[in-house]
């Protein structure tokens, strides 16, 4: 549905360089969620505002359901951009209208006329569950639902995409997570396509279906959610599994054990224990629910060195979970 | 003087202030925001950046009010009488009044339109809105009430530069103030002017204020 391909976008100001996104693809599929995680300044918002040219790229290609953006007219961007919804940090809602006007602003855009636009806001604002704060200024209302307001607003267009801005960002947890719920609840029932960039893990965990991981202007990971907590090394896995940093001592095995739905149910540690009667170390660990399967990181200990354990990782792995062995330091060092 | 001299020439120098004032701060909003606008909208993060023409603008706007109104007065001489036929009376006090007031306004509502949030203007161009549908819907609504302020300020401005166009044959309650109260020494006369001039200023700040907090929704 999305198509982003090498994309990359220099700022000059002083006779300074800075390149925001370096050469990036991403591709999101039809209805599904997509969150870009990464701190600020690592140019997921640049990104963002480059798939509906907010921001001009220097190259690369960007396509919105097929069609390829960079090559429109200014009349037909501005069609394009009407059916693309997006929603910002801030809302970027108009104090001088209301939560109704607000809504319509878009239709009035478009050119509906206005006994159409009234109908459409009021099926919006149910939409969105704002139905009685319709007369309300944005000044009167909480954060959470003028977010509510720009997600009617950004979906008057009827869009198949929707962009979201760190739409979570100032709002407290309780309202992000009715605001991601309301989201993901949308994208069910529209079968809308969500491109969404934050600096929130937890955004991620809750919604997305894939993610990638920006930093310094690049995607340094992407893939389904799934994928990318089950494969070892994932900065994504490291993130949303918080081990403490452990020493490896000569003689021992640190593993850490990725385990997923069905697997999650059954006694590892214990069966290991068991088979090969040797003491196993729990060195600490987490389990997390993501899109509807928990999936959880185990770190254990296992007595000898690595090579002297390979039937214990090889009982892991047939067990059908992920086992990444951290590496022994030098002998040299512990001698 | 009794106050049976003094009353009508007040009504009369009260009517031709207004007059003055009034067409000068109409004349005024038309293209004060105009040229605000345009010098907003022409900058170089502006919507349709034209960097020489915003400073050629920027220009015109701070040589306009650089000029003393006294001597734009007179500058304006030929200019008004191109325009109305006229170089004296209240008609032609309203041309000097006008273009010294456009300026000053100008600035002030470049300023209202620079505090218009920006994230307001970038959600319009991602709906896909025009420039025109920008400047007009988001840029110009959304100040309304700074736009008005400003308004405000420039009326009750104009009220005082109207005095000094009376000197030159423009009446109004300056001219009073200046051929009876400080000529003729009639005390009364010119207390009486300063007093109706205090409540005009008062009568026009408290309606813009009012109508400011109407339209702001902050």
């Amino acid at each position: 549905m999305i198509q982003i391909e090498k994309l990359r976008k220099t700022y000059r100001s002083r006779g300074r360089e800075l390149t925001a996104v370096d050469g990036v693809d991403i591709s999101v599929r039809e209805g599904e969620i997509f969150g870009v995680l990464g701190r600020s300044g690592a140019g997921k918002s640049t990104l963002l505002r480059c798939v509906n040219l907010l921001e001009r790229p220097d190259s690369g290609r960007v396509q919105v359901d097929g069609r390829d953006l960079l090559g429109l007219s200014g009349g037909e961007l501005r069609a394009a951009r009407q059916g693309i919804g997006m929603i910002h940090q801030h809302f970027g809602l108009l104090s001088s209208r209301t939560v109704a006007g607000n809504v319509a602003f878009p239709l009035e855009v478009m050119g509906v006329p206005r006994a159409e636009r009234a109908a459409r806001v009021d099926e919006l604002l149910e939409l969105v569950g704002l139905t009685e704060h319709a007369k309300a200024h944005p000044a009167q209302i909480s954060g959470g639902q003028k977010q509510r307001v720009g997600i009617a607003r950004a979906l008057a267009g009827r869009p198949k995409v929707l962009l979201s801005d760190e739409a979570t960002s100032a709002l407290d947890p309780e309202t992000t997570a009715s605001i991601l719920a309301l989201l993901r609840d949308l994208r069910d029932r529209l079968g809308l396509t969500v491109l969404l960039i934050t600096h929130e893990m937890d955004v991620v965990k809750r919604i997305c279906d894939s993610a990638a991981i920006m930093r310094d202007g690049r995607v340094v990971e992407s893939g389904t959610l799934r994928d990318l907590l089950l494969r070892p090394g994932s900065e994504l896995a490291r993130d949303l599994f918080p081990l403490p940093a452990s020493e490896v001592r000569p003689g021992t095995t640190v593993v850490d054990v990725t385990f997923e739905g069905d697997a999650a149910d059954r006694p590892f540690v214990s069966s290991l224990a068991r088979t090969y009667a040797i003491d196993v170390n729990i060195l600490g660990g987490a389990v997390e629910e993501v899109g509807g399967t928990r999936i959880g990181r185990l770190r254990i200990g296992l007595p000898g060195d690595p090579d002297l354990n390979a039937a214990q990782l090889a009982h892991l792995r047939d067990a059908g979970l992920t086992v990444e062995v951290h590496p022994t330091p030098g002998t040299e060092v512990a001698a | 003087m009794t106050w049976d001299e003094i009353w009508p020439l007040l009504r009369q120098g009260t009517v031709e202030t207004l007059q003055m004032t009034l067409w000068s701060t109409v004349i005024t909003a038309v293209f004060g925001v105009l040229l605000g606008l345009a010098l907003v909208v022409t900058d170089r993060r502006g919507l349709a950046p034209v960097p020489a023409v915003h400073h050629l603008l920027g220009l015109v706007v701070n040589v306009g009010r650089s000029i003393p109104f006294i001597i734009l007065l007179v500058a304006l001489l030929p200019l008004t009488r191109a325009l109305v036929g006229t170089t004296i009376g209240t008609t032609a006090a309203i041309v000097p009044l006008a273009i010294s007031a456009i300026p000053f306004y100008a600035r002030l509502v470049e300023t209202s339109l620079r505090e218009v949030d920006p994230g307001v203007v970038d959600a319009a161009r991602a709906m896909g809105a025009s420039r025109v549908q920008i400047a007009g819907k988001v840029l110009l609504r959304e100040a309304r009430p700074g736009l008005l302020a400003g308004l405000t300020v420039t009326f009750v401005a104009l009220i005082g530069y109207s005095a000094m166009a009376g000197a030159i044959g423009g009446g109004g309650l300056g001219d009073i103030a200046i051929r009876y109260g400080y000529q003729r020494f009639e005390n009364t006369v010119m207390i009486a002017v300063v007093a109706v001039i205090v409540v005009l200023v008062q009568v026009v700040q408290l309606l813009g204020d009012r109508l400011v907090r109407r339209l702001s929704h902050r």
